[in-house]
């Protein structure tokens, strides 16, 4: 207990090792917090789904917290539903089983940029006779402006910006544009709009429902993808994926490199001369083109690469300094003491030989997790990521094969690889440190 | 590595004659040795890729089913066979297809085709390429991997060389200022090199080709390229910065971190004291007391850069769209181009081995302590 306590007391010594310890806990709070708030078979659901789930999302939004940092305001999305009440529905019973169905939503729009697009999502019931719908759209400035009057199937879509009467009567090709501008001083209108959709049902029990979908130029905490998926998901996400797969890879190749080299200096003889040798022959297997292979040919399953990955990486340079120092660990006098009472050869390696070599384990333990967590960063660059997990690599993947860094999608880059440097960054600062407080050669250095 | 530090009183009283005999005799069986093994190694590490290229056979479907396809059209389109009944046509489509499968030796077995490629690897005949072609249009592996060479090795050499002298001259000068700002800023930084190349070439293609527009997204030369070779020259060098300064960063901090402690290490032996207390000056002591014992480390590390070239940077060469091995290495992955993949593994096998065995007898020049063959 007292050991611990005095090398954590150690460890608060060197900032670094405090930055490292403080970004790891943010990590696992966060990973933590994926899990809890988007359950793993959700979050696959989500991250797989396509237009049906993510249709209220512009594409390619960046964050709106960018409009903090401009002076120039893009729109924010938004969407609105009768059926949940955000949007006003009043229903005023007619004669002979017909009605009036008034909707309205208003709200404030201060932006100086439109729109990429604007929908109506009508959902109706009736048995025979179709219900009646005719669009207003009201600006600040008192303009009222008759965006269409037509029947309506049981669902209906309204994209305003297809509509090419409504562009004729704008005397704009852009929708948007002849929506939110003067057409005198040909300037955006900020204030009040107004959306006010006037319905007549024939039938008894005919009901409307609408959903007023904007896409926006941004999209909440972190943007929008090509596929219109919210890109906090797959950045919260890949935090969970991302620390699995580094603190797995790296605790199973550095304890199995270490036991393999213990068993191989402890019997010596043949079964050393063979792990000396498999040594060999893994330096001269290609590791990242097996790697491309594997995930080409056999499996991008994120555990099979992982368990090829720690397979590879058993038989490396690191098995040759395990071997050296447990060469002179077991002529130390209490190895010879153990075995002078007979204790058993795997009561020596894994009681009396493997304890000493911890302080070793530890530095090199933490400081191989950033390479592993970029690894799969890597191979997710190259299209060999998961297919089905949300991972920081397949956001940067996504986001250079639509080309973001040319179309200026930066976001889109920015956001994952700040997550991945800062998870290298943590792992590797701890490392660091913990290798100073262990190698005490180093710290005099 | 069979390299041991000799003990000094052995062989003091055996005469001068037998003593060369048995130093030639140690030599030549250690070498026979070593290269046995090291034969044996490339054999069998080979011999896995191969197996792993093939997917345990799994490529020769898909051959199967191209040629069928191919040989098929073929004889279909081809309006001597018009006449023909259906029954000879198939015959002769048959027949075709065997002829073909037999040509690109798919009637043998799996198992002793891989040991086919396995010889042929071997003796560098690398043999032809399954879909890939050179940009001059051949099918040879040996000119496509040619064709790629110069591409990688230019990147890759002025990246990794500058990298290690610059880095070996940046912690010598940091060993003598040891504790200085600039100490503790290479050791504050070092941990970004846990970020590998192509993380920092995204960041660079950010801020200088998509922000301030004045270096280029990536490839080798601009299109169409200057006929002008000193035109041509400054395009090549504007391309390679990016890629080149990515892949230099991504090391340059971790590279000096190591070196440094590396020096610090030896320059805190006894005999640099004494060095430093004769009075020496510091030139001297760097050059004979500090590099001159850790020459055989240096050597070592140089030699495994010069082998890194060879196989270029997959990544970096994919994100920079730069035409070198890495991005070709890729490339036939994609296209279960066996022969492609086996070639450019044997060659960097082979170039590692050499430089394994190498080493031994460059350690026994550079370190009198070191005797070749010498220990166990």
């Amino acid at each position: 207990m007292d050991s611990i306590k005095n090398s954590l007391r150690e460890i608060l010594r060197y900032p670094s090792a405090i930055f490292g310890i403080v970004v790891i806990l943010m990590l696992v709070a966060l990973a933590a917090y994926a899990m809890i708030a988007v359950p793993y078979n959700e979050a696959i659901r989500l991250w797989r789904g396509g237009e049906e789930i993510w249709y209220q999302n512009p594409k390619f939004a960046a964050p709106a917290w960018i409009n903090f940092f401009s002076s120039k305001k893009l729109p924010e999305s938004f969407a609105v539903n009768t059926v949940n009440g955000t949007m006003q529905k009043t229903v005023t019973p007619g004669a002979e089983g017909t009605g009036t169905v008034d909707i309205a939503y208003t709200f404030d729009f201060t932006y100086d940029d439109f729109p990429q697009e604007m929908f109506l999502y009508f959902t109706t019931k009736f048995t025979e006779k179709q219900p009646f719908v005719s669009i207003v759209w009201l600006t600040p400035d008192g303009r009222e402006i008759r965006i269409g009057s037509f029947g309506i199937n049981q669902k209906e879509t309204y994209r305003f910006s297809q509509d090419d009467k409504l562009k004729l009567r704008l005397k704009d090709e852009n929708v948007m544009q002849g929506l939110f501008i003067d057409p005198k001083t040909k300037e955006i209108v900020k204030g009040k709009y107004q959306l006010a959709i006037t319905g007549v049902t024939f039938e008894e029990g005919s009901q409307i429902d609408v959903e007023f979908v904007s896409h926006g130029l941004v999209f909440g905490l972190a943007g929008t993808d090509h596929a219109r998926r919210n890109l906090v998901l797959p950045l919260l996400w890949g935090a969970p994926v991302a620390l699995a797969f580094g603190l797995i890879a790296s605790f199973g190749v550095s304890i199995l490199t270490m036991l393999i080299a213990a068993i191989g200096t402890w019997y010596g003889g043949w079964v050393d001369g063979l792990i000396q040798r498999i040594t060999e022959v893994n330096l001269i297997l290609p590791f990242f083109p097996i790697l491309i292979m594997v995930g080409t040919f056999y499996s991008r399953s994120i555990w099979v690469i992982m368990s090829v990955t720690v397979l590879l990486n058993i038989f490396s340079g690191g098995i040759k300094g395990y071997r050296a120092i447990f060469l002179q660990v077991k002529e130390s006098m209490y190895i010879e003491a153990a075995r002078a009472y007979g204790a058993s050869d795997s009561r020596i390696i894994i009681q009396y030989m493997i304890p000493r070599m911890i302080p070793l384990l530890i530095p090199t333990l933490v400081s191989s997790v950033p390479s592993f967590v970029f690894l799969e960063a890597s191979l997710a660059l190259l299209g060999l990521g998961d297919p089905v997990l949300p991972t920081w690599g397949k956001i940067i993947e996504d986001a250079s094969v639509n080309g973001a860094l040319y179309k200026g999608y930066y976001y889109w880059i920015l956001e994952p690889a700040i997550l991945l440097m800062f998870t290298g960054l943590g792992f590797a600062m701890l490392g660091f440190a913990l290798d100073r407080i262990y190698n005490p050669r180093l710290r005099e250095i | 590595m069979a390299v041991d530090t000799q003990v000094p009183s052995e062989g003091v009283k055996i005469e001068k004659s037998s003593f060369v005999n048995n130093a030639f005799m140690r030599v030549a069986r250690y070498t026979a040795v070593r290269l046995l093994t090291l034969f044996v190694t490339v054999v069998v590490g080979i011999y896995l890729t191969i197996n792993i290229a093939n997917m345990g056979g799994y490529v020769d479907e898909i051959m199967k089913a191209s040629i069928r396809e191919n040989v098929t059209q073929k004889i279909l389109a081809n309006p001597a066979n018009k006449n023909m009944d259906t029954e000879t046509r198939k015959g002769l489509i048959v027949k075709s297809i065997a002829l073909e499968e037999k040509k690109m030796g798919l009637d043998t077995p799996v198992a002793v085709r891989n040991f086919r490629y396995l010889s042929n690897a071997l003796v560098l005949k690398l043999g032809r390429a399954l879909n890939m072609s050179s940009d001059h249009g051949s099918r040879e592996v040996r000119l496509i991997i040619l064709e790629r060479m110069p591409a990688t090795l230019l990147l890759m050499g002025t990246s990794q060389l500058f990298l290690f002298f610059t880095s070996i001259f940046f912690a010598l000068a940091l060993s003598r200022h040891y504790g200085s700002f600039m100490d503790k800023l290479v050791i504050t930084l070092s941990p970004t090199s846990a970020a590998p190349p192509w993380f920092y070439g995204i960041f660079f293609i950010l801020i200088f080709a998509a922000i301030f527009k004045i270096l280029p997204f990536g490839g080798i030369v601009d299109a169409p390229p200057p006929d002008n070779v000193a035109e041509y020259g400054f395009s090549v060098l504007k391309h390679i910065i990016l890629p080149g300064s990515s892949l230099v960063i991504s090391s340059f901090f971790l590279s000096i971190y190591n070196w440094r402690t590396f020096f610090l290490i030896y320059s805190s032996e006894d005999y640099v004291e004494m060095a430093k207390a004769k009075g020496l000056p510091p030139k001297d002591i760097e050059r004979q007391y500090i590099l001159r014992p850790t020459l055989p480390t240096i050597i070592t590390s140089f030699a495994f850069v010069l082998i890194s070239l060879w196989t270029g940077a997959i990544i970096t060469e994919t994100v920079f769209l730069w035409p070198g091995l890495g991005r070709t290495l890729y490339t036939a992955v994609g296209l279960y181009d066996t022969p492609v993949i086996i070639g450019s593994t044997i060659i960097s096998a082979y170039l590692l081995a050499i430089t394994v065995f190498l080493l031994d007898f460059i350690y026994a020049l550079v370190d009198p302590r070191v005797k070749v063959g010498s220990g166990n």
